[in-house]
């Protein structure tokens, strides 16, 4: 380090024997004491950019930070003939009723259905669109391959009402209830059909509004119908990072000697690799918020053994009259959510030098 | 130079023909399944409609509520997705610019509710509160059945900002010597904006209009949970799916056996058909509008979803 010297920016005059000061210091002198009134005036001269941003900021200003508001009622007193800011303040009681309390069934039972309904989703949902986006890579008939991916990308565009009604349908039971046919949807009569499947059949014909309103089906039906929903879109990105390796890549390769099999391997995996690790983090990102459209739509009380999830809980518990306990659930939920996202966020920047945010 | 293909080739490139196919077809197969059984009269149908009429059809197309659930559903698809469009536009414009002070606390504004929401119960106390207040520019009652809300869902309701961060990106990628020269030739920023940004990132603002208009046009939650009297402002998936509690057995375990769901019913009109007809032809009727435009979009969004995607 070196120190700054008086003649660095004062100019000695010889013949009256005074120190005058640089002119290119003075400029900065005068930069650094207007700095702020400099600023101001940028932000003046650029009003209409700022005024442009108000509206958005102010939708969600009022209907996303606004809300949060109300998680202060999770540690109060929920005495409904108040108001909420006039109820007392009771401190984590409402967390242990719902932790240790009369509902820690109910809770915990959702805690843990979205739990394992978020990790099948990524267990399953994840790799799916991947290996679609390397088998399109094989069809090289560009008329073929529209074709192909504007069948697959269409059920991404139908909404949840239509596809769990479409669920429930597919999946029906036996609707007469004593050992009849009738009304037994279409893919129950398929699984019926294959070999070994009798224990099967006789669940079908128990099930009288079909296997989506069973326990035991739920989470698989959820996962199948999520997949078709959301595999062929999301295939979108990961095709766009295949066919952007280079061919020249794949003759060396294959000068080399690489199959197919070692081509896959050691050439496109490892290009689009950098795309899977940011997905990944998209997905661990928002594991926790599990659509609770569809979970709505798709439970009943004979399900909600395995498909109950915390928000269509506490929104239940709102509608009952318990809405204190409702956001506290949610805000357990939302928060260890947030601690998912940040993490994942974090060490991916550790490891891979990636960030999204 | 023709090289011999390899046997593992020629069987992952078979794999892959079979398995896409296939998906491809399980992708249809339930629409057209509901197309078939919408013109059926009875419940055996695999492929194509057995014993075929337009009976469902007459009973839907007669059905005055339906109709209103529809026009409700085209105006909330309409108004909001320009709503949220507007102001997606000007605010992912605005954070594009490096020159914006506090650009980093706007940007982390926005990603934070992507990170945390307050949850439902807090959004639906909210959402009821502005409810009241845009009420209340009525001379009414939150709870008045009078009231339609369907403002406070195009106001409140559809925001994403997953869709800002995807236009901020597409900005940022304009080049600025060109906005530069726009700005010397005396272009306000408004008309930056319209002449240069705009026109320069089309692929990604229609894929961001079908995202909102999507959403807008499939959203059930919210207008369910807000307004479950009001049928009047009901959207058309509320109006289905109200059909399919009240009138099928689908959701609630018939309390009688042997019920058949396809015995013909009468409406209050007096049109005939069977209610699982009645079903799948109000299901047909809700997605024909995204299959009509599905086929124009969708080259954009697969350019506008890279374009604007993730950037390391």
């Amino acid at each position: 380090m070196f120190k700054l010297k008086y003649d660095d920016f004062l100019i000695y005059d010889e013949a009256t024997g005074t120190y005058s000061m640089a002119a290119d210091q003075k400029v900065r002198d005068e930069t650094e004491r207007n700095k702020w009134k400099t600023t101001g005036l940028t932000i003046l001269k650029d009003w209409r950019l700022y005024l442009m941003l108000v509206p958005m900021l102010l939708v969600y200003l009022l209907w996303r930070y606004l809300p949060m508001k109300e998680l202060f009622a999770a540690f109060k007193d929920p005495d409904s003939a108040l108001e909420v800011s006039d109820q007392l303040w009771v401190g984590l009681a409402n967390f242990k009723m719902l932790f240790f309390g009369a509902m820690q069934y109910e809770f915990w039972r959702a805690f843990r259905n979205t739990f394992i309904i978020a990790f099948y989703g990524l267990l399953f949902g994840f790799p799916f669109p991947i290996i679609l986006a390397l088998f399109f890579n094989e069809v090289k008939s560009n008329v073929t391959r529209s074709i192909l991916q504007v069948c697959v990308y269409l059920p991404k565009f139908m909404s949840t009402v239509i596809i769990t009604a479409l669920a429930i349908v597919l999946f029906r039971g036996s609707t007469s209830g004593q050992g009849g046919t009738e009304g037994i949807g279409i893919i129950s009569q398929f699984l019926m059909w294959l070999p070994h499947s009798e224990k099967f059949a006789a669940e079908v014909m128990g099930a009288r509004n079909g296997l989506v309103f069973t326990q035991r089906y739920f989470r698989a039906i959820y996962q199948i119908t999520g997949i078709w929903e959301h595999g062929g879109y999301d295939s979108i990105v990961y095709f766009a990072a295949v066919i952007a390796v280079s061919p020249t890549s794949y003759e060396a390769a294959q000068i080399d000697g690489a199959g197919k099999m070692a081509q896959m391997r050691y050439v496109v995996i490892p290009s689009i690799l950098s795309t899977v690790v940011i997905m990944l983090i998209m997905k661990i990102g928002s594991l926790l918020s599990v659509g609770y459209e569809k979970v709505y739509l798709m439970s009943n009380a004979s399900n909600y053994e395995s498909a109950d999830i915390v928000a269509t809980l506490s929104n239940r518990w709102s509608q009952q009259g318990n809405a204190t306990l409702g956001i506290a659930a949610e805000m357990v939920n939302n928060l260890i959510g947030m601690i998912l996202v940040i993490g994942a966020n974090s060490v991916a920047r550790r490891a891979a030098n990636v960030s999204l945010y | 130079m023709k090289r011999k293909t390899e046997i593992s080739e020629l069987i992952f490139k078979i794999i892959a023909y079979v398995l896409l196919i296939a998906f491809a077809l399980m992708c249809v197969y339930p629409f057209v399944y509901a197309i078939s059984s919408s013109f059926s009269s009875h419940g055996k149908v695999i492929l194509w409609p057995v014993e075929p009429n337009i009976q469902a059809y007459k009973y839907v197309f007669l059905d005055n509520m339906f109709w209103v659930s529809y026009a409700n559903t085209l105006f909330l698809a309409l108004v909001g997705t320009v709503w949220c469009l507007v102001y997606t536009i000007m605010g992912a414009y605005a954070l594009s610019k490096k020159r914006l002070v506090g650009r980093h606390a706007f940007n982390f504004f926005l990603v934070f509710t992507m990170w945390f929401s307050a949850g439902i119960v807090p959004q639906f106390l909210n959402y009821q509160a502005t409810g009241n207040i845009l009420a209340g520019f009525a001379g009414l009652q939150y709870s008045d059945s009078g009231f339609d809300q369907k403002w406070l869902i195009i106001l409140a309701m559809g925001m994403n900002a997953t869709n800002v961060i995807l236009l901020r990106n597409t900005f940022e990628g304009v080049p600025s010597e060109i906005e530069e020269a726009a700005r010397i030739d005396g272009a306000t920023e408004m008309q930056i904006l319209f002449n240069v940004y705009i026109p320069m990132s089309k692929a990604t603002i229609a894929t961001v209009a079908l995202f909102f208009g999507i959403s807008r046009w499939n959203g059930y939650f919210w207008a369910m949970r807000m307004m479950p009297d009001q049928e009047f402002s009901w959207p058309v998936q509320v109006k289905i799916r109200n059909f399919i509690d009240s009138y099928s057995g689908l959701i609630e375990t018939p309390s009688v056996d042997n019920v058949d769901e396809w015995k013909i019913v009468e409406s209050v009109d007096y049109t005939k058909a069977s209610i699982m007809s009645v079903v799948y032809a109000m299901v047909i009727c809700g997605v024909i509008p995204i299959l009509v435009i599905y086929p124009f979009i969708q080259k954009y969004f697969a350019k506008g979803v890279n374009m604007g995607g993730v950037k390391e």
